[in-house]
């Protein structure tokens, strides 16, 4: 029999936790075989976060370590700079990322560290039980804004890819959804682009994953996947947001800034 | 080696670490303590290592934390606000058994606080200071010599048991400057073979995982009493003091670090007028030596405990002591410098009833 499909060796062979329907086993895979095909699973750190995904650190078939809430980049910055014959990922959510390690975030790409974050935006604190998130929807409910979130009391959901496209230190920024076969495809690009760039020694690099969490959403996962097509793709638009590649040409401000 | 340069506290410190194999520090600026990144930041290369000023101390914690997990040497130092914010992070570290090493050069709290010296930060150094079941091994120096040479005393403890390791100095001892001598040659990392634990490239080895967390039942539980049983080692191994007077002494004072120089004034003057009383100063305050101040609870008629802070310190006296003496009490806070005379005035007093 012709075999059509085989596990990567970028993940171990523990079974994942998550619930069905869930976006972070999807987003697992690709960085899995992202890294086996790029021949860098065995100098790869896994800097891994407090969320949903706690458990990476036993999926991922590589060397990692599990930080506080949100100091991922910070933690991935240490080791990027005393070995930089590794190859450091962030692994993140939008709590971790955009609300408590926001800090860490908006200072690793303005320094350029030479390190690459996979960003799971699911607009909810997922671990925690559903959650109002930096990215939470207008509108959309949460446990903390049972009633929906309200500009008047919550202010509006952060868009990151935007916020860190003005930083010349973020050399590669892409915001991708898993939400169908055609955007899986391209969401495995981009986190390849974005691991390239690190082994470039281009500096910072994002990949931004919109990702359905049918649980804490409180949605069938079918419904949950309208909910990123319908609500989270208009409001978070796909696309390139940074490319050292294409914008090198014109200037060179991220090259300068690694180079200093 | 046995030529006395004179330097800054602080400097002494960053240059003790670096001899010790220091080759990466992360830190944020704050008084009284800016002279250590400062000079990190250009000595560090100069030795192949790496400097990074972080954008806050809880980013430059966990740039310790991702950097320590690869098994080199490293450091972070603060002062006690931004000792504060680092609490979360150092005990990532301990759970995750992660030998680190910093230095708080406490100042005047709480809040805000001051900038002058201060002792207040005991409590918060000797019980752990973080969330979590942990010590944290720490040393009180009281001279930039100390502030130079206990660095390499401190990697030494935090690699044998994978533990956090600190130094508690105040703005006194950072600020002062002082001929310092070394008492160890510098150490090149680069002899030193990274542990089997260390994070990096994997060629050939099972993939490694550094953390803290373990949910599945009771197996937290058995980690932290296998941790307990290296707190009981170093407690039983690690100990160190200094003294004097202790053979006839019928009065005890008793202050660490930079409040230890200004007792060591108030029993000489004390000594002169001929009174019989002895200093006894702990070196690593955690672990506490506990064994010679019980020892010395049988000979002496009083203990005078001098500190700059509000009785901190003093409980671990009391709690060595277990009431076989009374303990007397005088403490500054705020930022307060107690005087030889006025410690003496003390002695006097007590030592007339
Ligand atoms: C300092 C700290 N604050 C709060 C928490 C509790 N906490 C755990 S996960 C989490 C939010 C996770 O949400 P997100 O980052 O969006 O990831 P997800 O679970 O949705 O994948 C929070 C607040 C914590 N562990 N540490
Ligand atoms: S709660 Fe949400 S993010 Fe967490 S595993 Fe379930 S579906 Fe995924």
């Amino acid at each position: 029999m012709k075999k059509v499909f085989e596990k990567t060796n970028g993940l171990t062979d523990v079974p994942m936790r998550y619930c069905p329907g869930c976006g972070h086993g999807i987003a697992h895979r690709l960085v899995g075989e992202v890294i086996e095909e790029l021949g860098v699973r065995e100098r790869t750190i896994a800097v891994v976060p407090v969320g949903c995904s706690v458990f990476l650190d036993e999926y991922v078939n590589c060397d990692g370590i599990q930080g506080p809430h949100g100091r991922g980049p910070a933690i991935a910055t240490g080791i990027k700079r005393t070995h930089p014959e590794c190859i450091v990922f962030s692994y993140q959510g939008d709590g971790d990322l955009a609300s408590i390690g926001m800090a860490e975030t908006i200072h690793s790409a303005a320094r350029s560290e030479n390190i690459t974050i996979v960003f799971i935006n699911n607009a909810i604190y997922g671990m925690t039980g559903g959650q109002m998130a930096p990215t939470t929807l207008i509108g959309m409910r949460a446990t903390t804004c049972p009633s929906g979130r309200s500009i008047e009391v919550n202010g509006y959901p952060i868009r990151m890819c935007e916020l860190l496209a003005t930083l010349p230190g973020a050399s590669y920024l892409a915001r991708t959804s898993v939400d169908k076969p055609a955007n899986i495809i391209k969401t495995k690009k981009a986190i390849k682009k974005a691991f390239e760039t690190q082994i470039q020694k281009k500096g910072f690099s994002m990949v931004e994953i919109l990702s359905p969490c049918p649980t804490d959403w409180g949605m069938t996962p079918r419904v949950a996947l309208k909910r990123v097509q319908n609500e989270m793709i208009p409001y978070f638009p796909l696309g390139v947001y940074r490319d050292w590649e294409s914008r090198g040409k014109k200037e060179d401000d991220v090259k300068v800034a690694i180079e200093a | 080696m046995a030529e006395k340069t004179l330097m800054k506290g602080n400097e002494a410190l960053a240059e003790g670490a670096v001899r010790a194999g220091c080759r990466f520090f992360a830190g944020y600026p704050i008084t009284p303590q800016n002279e250590v990144p400062e000079y990190m930041s250009w000595r560090l290369p100069q030795e192949g290592g790496f400097f990074i000023q972080a954008e806050s101390e809880v980013a430059a914690i966990n740039m310790i934390f991702g950097a320590a997990s690869t098994g080199i040497r490293v450091m972070t130092s603060s002062s006690s606000p931004g000792i504060s914010l680092k609490q979360e992070g150092i005990s990532y570290c301990a759970g995750a058994d992660l030998p680190i090493f910093y230095a708080n050069v406490v100042r005047g709290g709480p809040g805000l606080g001051n900038i002058a010296p201060a002792q207040s930060d005991y409590f918060q150094s000797t019980r752990g200071g973080g969330h979590g079941d942990y010590r944290v091994f720490v040393m009180a120096p009281n001279s930039a010599t100390e502030m130079a040479n206990f660095p390499k005393r401190c990697y030494d403890v935090a690699f044998k048991y994978r533990v956090p390791s600190m130094i508690l100095a105040d703005g006194l001892l950072g600020q002062m400057m002082e001929p310092v001598e070394f008492d160890f040659e510098p150490i090149d990392p680069g002899s030193i073979p990274a542990p089997d634990w260390a994070l990096g490239v994997a060629t050939g080895r099972n993939k490694r995982v550094v953390k803290s967390y373990d949910l599945r039942p009771g197996r937290l539980e058995d980690w932290n009493i296998e941790r307990q049983k290296k707190f009981e080692m170093i407690e039983a191994e690690e100990c160190d003091w200094d003294g004097e007077g202790l053979e006839d002494c019928e009065l005890l004072v008793s202050s660490y670090g930079s409040c230890s120089r200004i007792s060591k004034s108030a029993v000489k003057l004390a000594r002169d007028s001929g009174l019989a009383v002895g200093l006894l100063r702990p070196i690593t305050l955690y672990p506490f030596p506990k064994k010679i101040f019980r020892d010395m609870a049988r000979k002496v008629k009083n203990i005078l405990v001098v500190e700059m802070s509000l009785g901190q310190y003093v409980e671990d006296v009391q709690l060595s002591v277990e009431g076989a003496v009374p303990i007397h009490f005088h403490g500054r806070p705020g930022g307060g410098i107690p005087t030889a005379e006025e410690i003496f005035e003390i002695v006097k007093k007590i030592m007339r009833k």
